[in-house]
Formats: C-alpha cells, sequence, structure tokens
C-alpha cells in the first residue's frame, strides 16, 4: 500500500505544479508542455486506479492528438514564440477568488461525504468487461460518440475552410 | 488509497482550470485550461469506477476522451477563423456584442 | 264615525228602493261634450268655415239638450226624488278612495241647465260680437273650456272633483279678461283677477282639508254632509272648515273685501262678462256653500238666528256695493257692482237659512243679469266705447237693446211679476222668518238701492239725446236673438216659484240622505211681497225724482258729508289702495330687499367661493401634484429605467470571458451556501 500512496504523492504534486504552470505561464507553448505533463500524469493514475485501457487511450488521443492539435494551433495563430508579457486579462483576481471559492466548496463537500472511503480492489477491472460495456449496454452512446466526431471532423473543415 | 485524495486532486485540478478559463487571454490558452478540467474530470471518473467497482467509470472516461478531441479540433477551428479574420486572438478584443 | 255608502240606501225614514238612475246616470256626459268641443276647436277651429264657433255652438246645443231632459226627468219624478251617485276611482291611497264621480240631485240639475243655456246664448252672442277678433277662434276654445270646468265643478261629488272644476273656471276666467293682453290694463285685470281669487283659494284648499281629516279621510260630499248634520263631526271642526271654505266664497263670489277684481274684470270682451262673471262663475261660491250646506248650517248654527259671519258678509257686500254703483260711469261696471251686491244677496240668503231662496235667486239672477250684460254688450258694441256719459237716448236707435234691457232692470230691481221679485222676496222672507231682523232690512234697503241704481242706469244709457259721436245702430241677429230669449226668460222664469203656479222649492231641496230634514220653507207672505214691491217702485221713484225733476240735485256741493261720501264711493273705499301699497308693498319691499341680499351675499357669495375654490384646487393640483408629484414620479421612473440601464451596460463587455468569470462565481457561491446551509 505505501509504494502505491507514495507513487501517487509524487503524480499528484507533479500534476499539480504543472497545472499551476498550465494556467499562469506567460509562454504559450510552454503551457502547451505543461498540459502534456499534466495529462501524463493523469495518465499515471489511471494505471494506479488499475484502469490501463484508459491510461493508454489518454496518452495515445490526449498526449499524441490533442496537445499536437494544440501546437498547432498555437502555431498557426502566429503566437510569439518565447514570452508574451499580456497574456492574461484583467479579471485575474475575480478569477482567482472563483477557483478559490469553488475549490472551498468542492473540498468541504468532499471531505463531507467521503470522508473515509476507500478503495479496495476486490478483484481488477479486466478490459474485456470495459468492450463488452461498450458494445453492449453502451452501444448507443458510442454511435452517438461516433456520430459527434464525424460532425466534429465536418464541422471544423467547414469553419476553417478558406474561400 | 483514499477515495478522497483521488476526487481532491482531481478538485485542485479542476479549479485552476477554471482559474484559467476566466483569466488567460489567449484563445489557445483557454482551451488548454478546458482541457485541465477535462482531465480533472476523467480522473473522477475513473476513482469512482474503481470505488464502486463498476466498469462504468471507464466507458465514460474514454466517451469524455472522445469528446474532448472533437471539442478541441472544432474551438481550434472557431480560433482559427478569429485569427484570419482579427489577426488576433487576444479575447478581450472579441467584444462584438458589447452593450 | 259611520260612513254611507249611497248606493245602497238603509237610511231610516225612507220608503222603498231608490229608483234606477236611468238617464241621470249619463250627467258626466254633460261636461264632457264641451272639453271635446274645446280640444277639436283648439286643433282644427281655425280650419273649419265658421272658425269653430259652430263646432262651439253644437256642443253647448246638445249639453243643454240633455241638461233639459234630465231636469224634465228629475221633475217628472214621483214620490220622493233620490240623488243619483256614480263614482268611478281613480286609484286609491291609503284607504282613500280618490276618483271622479257624478252626484245628481235638483240643485246639480238647476245647475246644468242654467250653465248650459247661458254659455249656450253667449256662444251664439259671441259670433256677431267678436267678429274679426284677432283671436276668435281661441276665444271659443276657452268658452268651451270654461263651461266644461264649471259643468264638472257643479256635478262633482268629492271635493277634490270640485276644486279642481273651481281652479279650472279660474283659469278660464284669467284667460278670458285677459283676452285682448295687448292693452296693459286688460292683462293686469287678468292677474288682478287671478290673484285676488287665489288669495281666497288658500281658504278653499285648507278648508278641503281640514273637512277630510274631520270625516274620516274621505272627500265625499254627501258624506260629508251626513256627518255634518248627524252629529259625526264637532261643531268647532265644522266652524273652522266651514270658515276656511268660505274665505274661497270671498274671493270667487267677490264678497266683501274680495270684490275687488270683478269690476276691473269688466275689461274683458262682454260676452266673457255675461257668461263667467254674472251668471256661472261667480255663483260657483254660492254653489259651494249651498252644496256643502250641511257643513255651514251645523258649523255656523244658522238655524240660532241673530248674526253669522256668512250673512254678515253678504250683507255687507250687499250695500257697499249697491253704493259704488251709484257713481260708476262705466254700464259694464253698475252691472259689476250690481252682480256683486247679488252676490251679497245669495250669501246673505244662505247665512238666514233661506237655501232655496239663495238658490232661486242664482237661477233668476242668471238670466237677467246675462242679458242686462249682453245688452250692454250691444251698446258698446254700437257706440265703441263703455262709457254711458257717451250714450243717452239710445231708445231710438237701438229699440230692441232697449226694451230688453229695461226687462232686465225691473226684473232685477225686483218688481212684480218679473223674476227678480220672486226670487228677492223669499230671501227676504226667509230673513224675517227665521229669526234674523237685521239681515231683513239690510235686504229691504238694498232692495231700494238696486231700483235707484239701475233705474239711473236707464235713464243716462236711453233718456235724453245721444251725446256720443258717430251713428249707432241695432246689433246684428245673432247678438239680438240672445238677447230677446234671455228676456223673455226674466220675465216667465221666476213663475218657477210662485205659489200656486209651479214648485221649484220642491224639486230643488237641500236633502242628505240619512240626515233629518232641517230646512223650514215659508208661505208666501203677501204683507213683506207688498212692502218688497213699495220699497223697489220708491228706489225707482228717487232716482226719477233726481234725474227728471232735479230732486237732491247738489247734494255733494251743499254739504260736506255727503261730499266725502262720494269722493269714499269713487274711491272705492280706497280698498285697492289699502290692498297694494299697504298690503302688497309692506311685503313686497322687505321680502324683495332680503332676497336680493341672500342672492348676492350668500348664493353668489357661494357660488364665487365654490369657484374660487375650484380655482385654487386646480392651481395646487397643476403646480404640486401634477407637475412635482405625478410629472415627477413619471420621469424619475423614465430616469431610473435610463440610469439603471446606462449602469447596467457595462456588464455587457462582450468579452465572454467575463460571462464565464460571473457564471462561475454565481455557481461556485451558490454551492457553497448550499453546503453552509445543510
Amino acid at each position: 500500500m505505501v509504494a502505491q500512496n507514495v507513487v501517487f504523492g509524487v503524480l499528484a504534486f507533479v500534476m499539480i505544479a504543472a497545472g499551476f504552470r498550465v494556467v499562469t505561464t506567460k509562454n504559450v507553448v510552454r503551457a502547451a508542455l505543461y498540459l502534456a505533463v499534466v495529462l501524463a500524469g493523469a495518465a499515471g493514475q489511471f494505471l494506479l486506479l488499475a484502469a490501463e485501457f484508459v491510461g493508454v487511450v489518454q496518452i495515445l488521443v490526449y498526449i499524441g492528438a490533442i496537445v499536437v492539435l494544440l501546437l498547432f494551433g498555437v502555431m498557426l495563430t502566429r503566437a510569439p514564440i518565447g514570452r508574451d508579457a499580456d497574456v492574461d486579462n484583467d479579471q485575474r483576481w475575480l478569477g482567482a477568488l472563483v477557483a478559490l471559492l469553488l475549490f472551498a466548496a468542492l473540498g468541504a463537500v468532499l471531505i463531507d461525504a467521503w470522508g473515509s472511503d476507500e478503495i479496495v480492489f476486490a478483484r481488477v477491472q479486466q478490459v474485456g468487461e470495459v468492450s463488452d460495456a461498450i458494445f453492449g449496454p453502451y452501444l448507443i452512446p458510442f454511435e452517438a460518440a461516433s456520430i459527434l466526431l464525424l460532425s466534429a471532423l465536418v464541422g471544423a473543415v467547414a469553419i476553417a475552410r478558406r474561400d | 488509497m483514499y477515495l478522497n485524495q483521488f476526487l481532491l486532486l482531481a478538485a485542485v485540478l479542476f479549479c485552476m482550470g477554471v482559474y484559467g478559463v476566466l483569466s488567460r487571454k489567449n484563445g489557445v490558452l483557454v482551451l488548454m485550461s478546458v482541457e485541465l478540467m477535462l482531465n480533472a474530470v476523467n480522473i473522477n471518473l475513473i476513482a469512482f469506477g474503481a470505488f464502486h467497482d463498476t466498469v462504468i467509470g471507464q466507458v465514460f472516461t474514454l466517451f469524455v476522451i472522445a469528446v474532448a478531441a472533437a471539442e478541441v479540433g472544432v474551438g481550434l477551428a472557431i480560433v482559427l477563423v478569429i485569427f484570419r479574420n482579427r489577426a488576433s486572438i487576444d479575447l478581450d478584443k472579441v467584444d462584438l456584442m458589447k452593450g | 264615525m259611520p260612513t254611507l255608502s249611497l248606493l245602497a240606501v238603509t237610511a231610516p225614514g225612507d220608503v222603498g228602493p231608490p229608483p234606477a238612475a236611468g238617464i241621470l246616470g249619463y250627467a258626466w256626459l254633460i261636461p264632457l261634450i264641451p272639453a271635446i268641443s274645446f280640444v277639436i276647436i283648439l286643433f282644427f277651429g281655425k280650419k273649419l268655415p265658421k272658425k269653430g264657433s259652430e263646432v262651439g255652438i253644437l256642443a253647448l246645443l246638445a249639453s243643454f239638450a240633455l241638461a233639459a231632459v234630465m231636469a224634465l226627468d228629475w221633475i217628472g219624478r214621483e214620490g220622493p226624488r233620490h240623488a243619483v251617485h256614480e263614482h268611478v276611482t281613480w286609484f286609491e291611497l291609503g284607504g282613500t278612495d280618490i276618483g271622479a264621480g257624478i252626484h245628481v240631485d235638483g240643485l246639480t240639475v238647476m245647475m246644468l241647465v242654467v250653465v248650459t243655456f247661458i254659455s249656450l246664448m253667449v256662444h251664439v252672442y259671441s259670433t256677431g260680437y267678436m267678429h274679426g277678433d284677432r283671436r276668435f277662434t281661441y276665444f271659443f276654445a276657452a268658452l268651451s273650456l270654461f263651461t266644461a270646468a264649471m259643468l264638472t265643478l257643479v256635478v262633482a261629488d268629492n271635493t277634490l272633483q270640485l276644486m279642481i272644476g273651481w281652479e279650472l273656471v279660474g283659469l278660464c276666467s284669467f284667460m278670458l279678461i285677459g283676452h285682448w293682453w295687448e292693452e296693459g290694463a286688460n292683462s293686469s285685470a287678468a292677474i288682478k283677477a287671478f290673484i285676488t281669487t287665489r288669495v281666497g283659494d288658500v281658504g278653499l284648499m285648507l278648508g278641503i282639508i281640514l273637512l277630510f281629516f274631520a270625516a274620516g279621510r274621505s272627500f265625499d260630499i254627501a258624506n260629508l254632509n251626513f256627518l255634518a248634520l248627524t252629529g259625526g263631526i264637532e261643531q268647532g271642526l265644522l266652524f273652522a272648515g266651514g270658515a276656511l271654505l268660505f274665505l274661497g266664497v270671498m274671493g270667487k263670489s267677490a264678497q266683501f273685501p274680495l270684490h275687488v277684481w270683478l269690476p276691473d274684470a269688466m275689461a274683458g270682451p262682454t260676452p266673457v262678462s255675461a257668461l263667467i262673471h254674472a251668471a256661472t262663475m261667480v255663483v260657483a261660491g254660492v254653489y259651494l256653500v249651498a252644496r256643502l250646506y250641511g257643513v255651514f248650517w251645523t258649523g255656523f248654527d244658522i238655524e240660532a238666528g241673530g248674526i253669522n259671519p256668512v250673512a254678515l258678509i253678504g250683507g255687507i257686500t250687499v250695500i257697499i256695493a249697491a253704493l259704488l254703483a251709484f257713481v260708476q260711469d262705466d254700464v259694464k261696471k253698475v252691472l259689476a257692482y250690481s252682480t256683486v251686491s247679488q252676490l251679497g244677496y245669495m250669501v246673505m240668503a244662505l247665512g238666514v237659512g233661506a237655501w232655496t231662496a239663495a238658490v232661486f235667486h242664482l237661477f233668476t239672477h242668471a238670466f237677467f243679469k246675462a242679458n242686462l250684460f249682453l245688452g250692454s254688450g250691444s251698446l258698446i258694441h254700437a257706440v265703441h266705447s263703455n262709457n254711458m256719459s257717451d250714450m243717452g237716448g239710445m231708445r231710438r236707435h237701438m229699440p230692441t237693446t232697449f226694451w230688453t234691457f229695461i226687462v232686465g232692470s225691473i226684473a232685477l230691481a225686483g218688481i212684480p211679476p218679473l223674476a227678480g221679485f220672486w226670487s228677492k222676496d223669499e230671501i227676504l222672507n226667509g230673513a224675517y222668518a227665521d229669526g234674523y231682523p237685521l239681515f231683513l232690512a239690510v235686504g229691504l234697503v238694498g232692495a231700494f238701492m238696486t231700483a235707484a241704481y239701475m233705474t239711473r242706469a236707464c235713464y243716462l244709457i236711453f233718456a235724453g239725446e245721444y251725446r256720443g259721436h258717430g251713428h249707432p245702430h241695432e246689433s246684428p241677429p245673432s247678438m239680438v236673438w240672445p238677447l230677446r230669449i234671455l228676456a223673455g226668460l226674466s220675465i216667465v222664469v221666476g213663475l218657477l216659484n210662485a205659489p200656486g203656479i209651479a214648485r221649484f222649492t220642491d224639486w230643488v231641496a237641500f236633502e242628505v240622505e240619512g240626515a233629518p230634514h232641517f230646512l223650514h220653507h215659508h208661505d208666501f207672505n203677501i204683507g213683506l211681497a207688498a212692502l218688497s214691491t213699495i220699497v223697489a217702485l220708491a228706489g225707482v221713484g228717487a232716482a226719477a225724482g233726481y234725474y227728471l225733476r232735479g230732486a237732491f240735485k247738489g247734494l255733494t256741493a251743499k254739504s260736506g258729508l255727503f261730499a266725502t261720501g262720494h269722493k269714499v264711493l269713487v274711491n272705492k273705499y280706497y280698498l285697492d289702495a289699502l290692498f297694494v301699497d299697504g298690503i302688497v308693498r309692506a311685503i313686497q319691499y322687505p321680502v324683495a330687499k332680503a332676497a336680493y341680499w341672500v342672492n348676492q351675499r350668500v348664493l353668489d357669495g357661494a357660488v364665487n367661493a365654490v369657484g374660487k375654490g375650484a380655482q385654487g384646487a386646480a392651481h395646487v393640483t397643476y403646480d404640486y401634484i401634477d407637475q412635482m408629484l405625478i410629472d415627477g414620479a413619471v420621469n424619475g421612473a423614465g430616469m431610473s429605467a435610463g440610469e439603471s440601464g446606462e449602469s447596467l451596460r457595462h456588464t455587457q463587455t462582450g468579452r465572454v470571458q467575463q460571462y464565464a468569470a460571473y457564471l462561475f462565481g454565481a455557481s461556485a457561491l451558490a454551492a457553497l451556501i448550499l453546503v453552509i446551509v445543510t
């Protein structure tokens, strides 16, 4: 048990730090890279929670596709490579306040509700179960997600088309 | 492992994402913050799935990832169009709805 | 208090049930026919060939024929004659029956005959006299209306209907006196007549009301008489009621001191004077007393003899009017004062208990006075002047007028066997026999004076030479024939009550069903008859002596007493001055001043204050309420809307992130609150 906790602790620390940097750095590219770190950390958490398929998919899709996409966006929008002073807007402090408030509310609720619940792995969930679920009872959401992806693809092309 | 540690981690990440959404001027940076939030949600889902010994946590996370990808694609397309029209993606300057 | 139902007789002393009403039940037709003729003349008269006069004459012929038939029916009845009573209820008010009806007995029948006949004569006469007049049709319409009203009064079975007829004849009198109202004197005379009789009418109305309550809330005349005679009403009430009614009588029948209107009423056309102010309307008062005699008999205790107010007023009127007739130059005024004097006779007769005498005198007087008036009209028509000083020697120019006038004068003077003698003699007889010696003396003096002033008038008109200008000639047949008829009647009609010839007393008697018979009938007193004849002849002789032989001449120049007396007479006892300057002005000025003050100060002040108040309120409303309050509120609402909009506008930055911030912030806050609360 101790090993898991340690790993969790490390991962959590890294993720929080990186996440913090994502939202505060003045370098757009670095923000993307910090995001990648956070996502990797999330994948590690998934593995800790015995959801290896999702963890792998996270790395594949999120880091492999989404972050790259974001970097593409950065470049296509001629974001200055390097430091850019003017990245945060005027309502930083309001935003910070809101975030803190939200965290306070969430924290209070979470501690109150699941104060000392423990995750006990009676058994390990198999990937096969996941696929059974997707292609079984949750087939329709799966198909809907497919259509969604299709429409997103078409939509993105339609929006960004140069004509 | 406590359930709460995952949940609190997710909460932290979520709140940081909220801060980013609210205070970043660059559109792409806002999208990045949204990704942070979505990841926090994913962690929550997996944690609960493990806690309740149900597979639905993972299933739903997969769907979230798919949707996030679609969303980023479309979002970036919009940002690109904005950049094309205004030569800048400073969200403060997108105030055509100003009253 | 028993009230009497007259349709089912259960009175003691009666023999069998009353006979059927027969023709007398239709007596209501007699007033109705002239009323219809009034309406017809009013609406269609101008278009008719004779301008409405033919309608009037026809109507009156019909009414007279009916009246004559009814009279004959009444006279021809065998056994005790019972009055015919028909009543139609209009509505009932709290137990009191208000309606119209007819009460036909001897008195009614006699009055019907008199009124319709005289009216007929006057109608015929007026076609000649009023020929070419500016308001010919209205004249006939008014004559018809008057006749209808008088007939309504005569047949009335309740005091309310009687009063309606009374007022209506007063109105017609006003209209007809002022027929030529373009001249101020005529309209003034009409108003004087109306107002003076109105003063009396106050008494009439109060009397009717008092007797209504005294009789247990009943207007029925027969009931009233019955109660009065059988002790159903106490004597004090009867006295009060009778006195009030007598006020009305004084006004309408021109008794002293309310007689002042009658001479002035001569301003109207002569046919009007003949019909209204000689024969019919003025006798309405006498008729009232005769009709409600039970009230007066018991109320004034006429049985007792001596003196009572009715006889006293009557007696005074006889004397003072006769005196005034001596100093008149206007022939119509002579006849007017003569009428007043004769009315005094009738009232006096009623006052002494000579009921039948009074009624009979009313009857005969109608004929010869109408005759005299129409004759004077004929003279005026020929001479174009009322004054006897413009006449003289008319016997040559107008022979028919001459002899009819003389006949009338003789009848009036009371020389047998003409009509006036029989009726006047009966009055004197009644006064003598019923214990009223004072009034016997008054009657004799009056008879003397009547004969004297009529002789004077006849002398001034017919004797000597014509003093006027122009060429007078006899009047047309339409005017002369009524004179002839009336003169002929003046000769014979008195014989209707002559002993051995006819029994007017039986036909016209004061009977109240169920009440004891109280009137005394006196046998013909030959001694008294001889005395009255001598007195009348003496009067004629005195006047003749004055004018023919110059006796008593220069009396006013020689004697201061006679001079003053003459002056008083010429000024009509200064009564007009008393009424106008004394009574009217004394009330008029202070009342007028007070009314003016009230108007200016109180009323105008109130009105002005209201106006100013409204103005002030308007100012306040405008300046404060409207400008400040309401406009302020309205403007304020607008301004606040605008300003709040201005300030809220800044939230719409157009920046999505700001919206998102608000969104997240609010939900975070809400969540926090939820967490804290739960």
